[in-house]
């Protein structure tokens, strides 16, 4: 390239271009160095033999040469991808870190054995897991979600009932609230002994320790949010010729909701702890059994694999009910967002 | 009592109810000790009529709107609507309080159409709605919630949310006691012009002499807790009234006079 004078490079629209293409290519640099994490991560895995014996290196390989390539992709043509592109380079240093980590580890396990085996397995054989025991996982996903769709429904009504009723009606709070200070604050998990021999079932032993895990906090706050909606909202309703059906639905439990909300939401972390422990002891089916199993069968890729789905399944949960709230609370300004 | 007898009938649109206040005392308990609020307070309200209630704050001028709207029963005595006994709310006297006490999960319209929603008859009256909003001017709001609002847009949505039910009883308890002093000062003509044209029998609860002035047919003086009537005076001007009339000048040192603050002036 021949060198400009400063007065011809203003006055010619020729470098103004290359500026707007050097532009370019630095906001396309991260993403650029993404798939070059993901290229590393692929060629660790090809670098050298496997210190073991698993059957899905190639295939892992493959898979993270052509995540780097569809990366490389997306950053060349970030504009013409409109939505997909400007996500694509928010995340690029996430790639970036991904793609190190998983090249790290791929290291660090299948290739030099620096992190003892058998507890730590390559991304191979998790990989593998998914590949060739995906029925049984898919059931235990399956089972699990039953059981603790169930249980928190049950668990949730009833919380939000009882909240309600106790919040509105002074005589209901005056049986109900003894009762819930002393059995509320137990864990769920410390009734595991007797709901196991009481129930016909383990599974309906384990709907119920989970509704006990979910119920307690819904109660709790949405009977402190009716207890503290403004007297003055039913002022305002009674003097339009509200009747007291219409207070509780229409006045009281619109605006408990948000504190409702953090009840489901506690209730939820509550549940999920309960479900693992309750499929750990008692049921046969499930992630928290499928955990179990696997560490009964030194399977640790198998325990890591089913970790990652668990986390996904419960993240997804909370993501889901935060949905909800945000649909039905658009009238709150500044929630917090998951 | 102050020199002005009650001025001379004036005819109303028929719309408004009357209010008999009759021999009405209240307390309230806190703690132990009982804590007279109203004492032995007697008053005539025409249908059509514009009173306000004035007098030192906490001196229980809020809690008489309150017998009135029906949302307590009195310890002594008896309030009547059109020679019907009060005993518990209505929606034919509807209160616009202090704050707009809009909901806030609710639109402007949904705030709005809450009494008619609450009476059962809002799938064939939605019209009443969108008329309401339209008399105080917030049409375009409409789909607008509470947070979005200014002070002064909230308090007119608190008042066609009271005017959606036709009231036969306007009860309105310091409405624009929040406002900033400019719109204070625009409510104050829209209330005027809402009044003329409705005809309800409004009453209205102040600290402010001078909103008092522009806007009572009639001003009921009330004394420091417990509260009785120390003057009921007749506001014989018409309106739009101009806040630097003389007539008005004198009443207001009268006023003033009475709530021991003649010093000031």
């Amino acid at each position: 390239m021949s060198t400009y004078s400063l007065s011809e490079v203003a006055a010619s629209d020729e470098p103004s271009r290359t500026r707007v293409v050097a532009e370019k290519l630095r906001g396309a640099l991260p993403a650029v160095a993404g798939s070059l994490a993901w290229a590393a991560f692929g060629a660790s895995c090809l670098a050298r033999e496997d210190v073991g014996d698993w059957s899905r290196t190639q295939e892992v390989a493959i898979a993270a040469f052509a995540i780097a390539a569809l990366i490389l992709v997306g950053a060349a043509g970030g504009e013409y991808l409109g939505r997909a592109g400007t996500a694509l380079r928010k995340r690029a240093p996430w790639l970036i870190a991904l793609g190190l980590l998983l090249s790290l580890w791929e290291l660090a396990t299948a290739k030099f054995a620096w992190l003892p085996l058998p507890f730590f397995p390559p991304p191979q054989a998790i990989v593998e897991v998914y590949t060739d025991d995906l029925p049984k996982l898919l059931d235990s996903v399956w089972a699990s979600i039953k059981l603790q769709l169930g249980g928190y429904v049950i668990g949730a009504t009833l919380g939000f009932v009882t909240g309600v009723s106790i919040g509105w009606s002074t005589r209901i709070g005056y049986w109900v609230h003894p009762v819930l200070r002393f059995i509320g604050p137990l864990p769920a998990t410390a009734w595991l002994p007797f709901a196991f021999f009481t129930f016909p079932s383990s599974w309906s032993a384990s709907t119920f320790l989970i509704a006990l895990a979910t119920g307690f906090p819904v109660t709790v706050l949405t009977w402190s949010g009716v207890a503290s909606v403004p007297s003055s909202y039913y002022d305002v309703a009674r003097t339009l010729g509200a009747k007291p059906s219409f207070l509780v639905l229409k006045v009281a439990i619109p605006a408990a909701l948000p504190h409702v909300f953090v009840g489901l939401f506690m209730g939820l972390g509550a549940s999920f702890a309960v479900l693992v422990v309750a499929e750990m002891i008692g049921v046969k089916a499930g992630l928290g059994w499928y955990l179990q199993w696997a560490q009964g069968w030194a399977a640790y890729s198998n325990m890591y694999a089913a970790l990652f789905v668990m986390s996904l399944l419960c993240s997804g949960a909370i993501t889901l009910l935060f949905r909800v709230r945000d649909h039905l609370l658009v009238w709150q300004k500044g929630v917090v967002k998951w | 009592m102050v020199a002005q007898a009650i001025a001379e009938p004036i005819v109303y649109p028929a719309i408004g109810a009357a209010i008999d206040i009759e021999h009405v005392s209240h307390a309230f308990d806190i703690g132990d000790t009982e804590l007279q609020v109203l004492d032995d307070v007697s008053l005539k309200v025409r249908p059509g009529e514009f009173v306000v209630l004035l007098g030192p704050s906490g001196c229980g001028k809020s809690t008489l709107l309150r017998l009135i709207a029906g949302l307590e029963p009195p310890r002594a005595g008896v309030l009547r609507e059109n020679d019907i006994r009060i005993k518990g709310p209505h929606p034919s006297r509807v209160v616009v309080f202090q704050d707009p006490t809009l909901f806030p999960w609710r639109s402007v319209w949904n705030n709005v159409a809450l009494g008619l929603e609450a009476q059962g008859i809002l799938k064939t009256q939605r019209h009443r709605v969108d008329a309401a909003l339209d008399l105080v001017g917030l049409t375009d709001f409409r789909n607008a919630y509470p947070h979005q609002l200014s002070g002064g847009m909230a308090q007119r949505v608190a008042l066609a949310r009271a005017l959606v039910n036709d009231p036969k009883v306007l009860v309105l308890d310091e409405p624009l006691g929040k406002l900033d002093s400019l719109t204070r000062i625009a409510m104050q003509a829209e209330l005027v012009a809402l009044w003329q044209r409705k005809g309800v029998t409004t009453l209205l609860v102040t600290h402010d002499v001078e909103e008092a002035l522009v806007l009572a047919n009639r001003i009921i003086v009330l004394s420091d807790r417990p509260a009785r009537i120390m003057a009921d005076i007749a506001v014989a001007r018409p309106y739009p009234r101009h806040r630097g009339d003389p007539y008005l000048a004198d009443l207001r040192r009268q006023i003033l006079g009475l709530l021991g603050l003649d010093v000031t002036w």
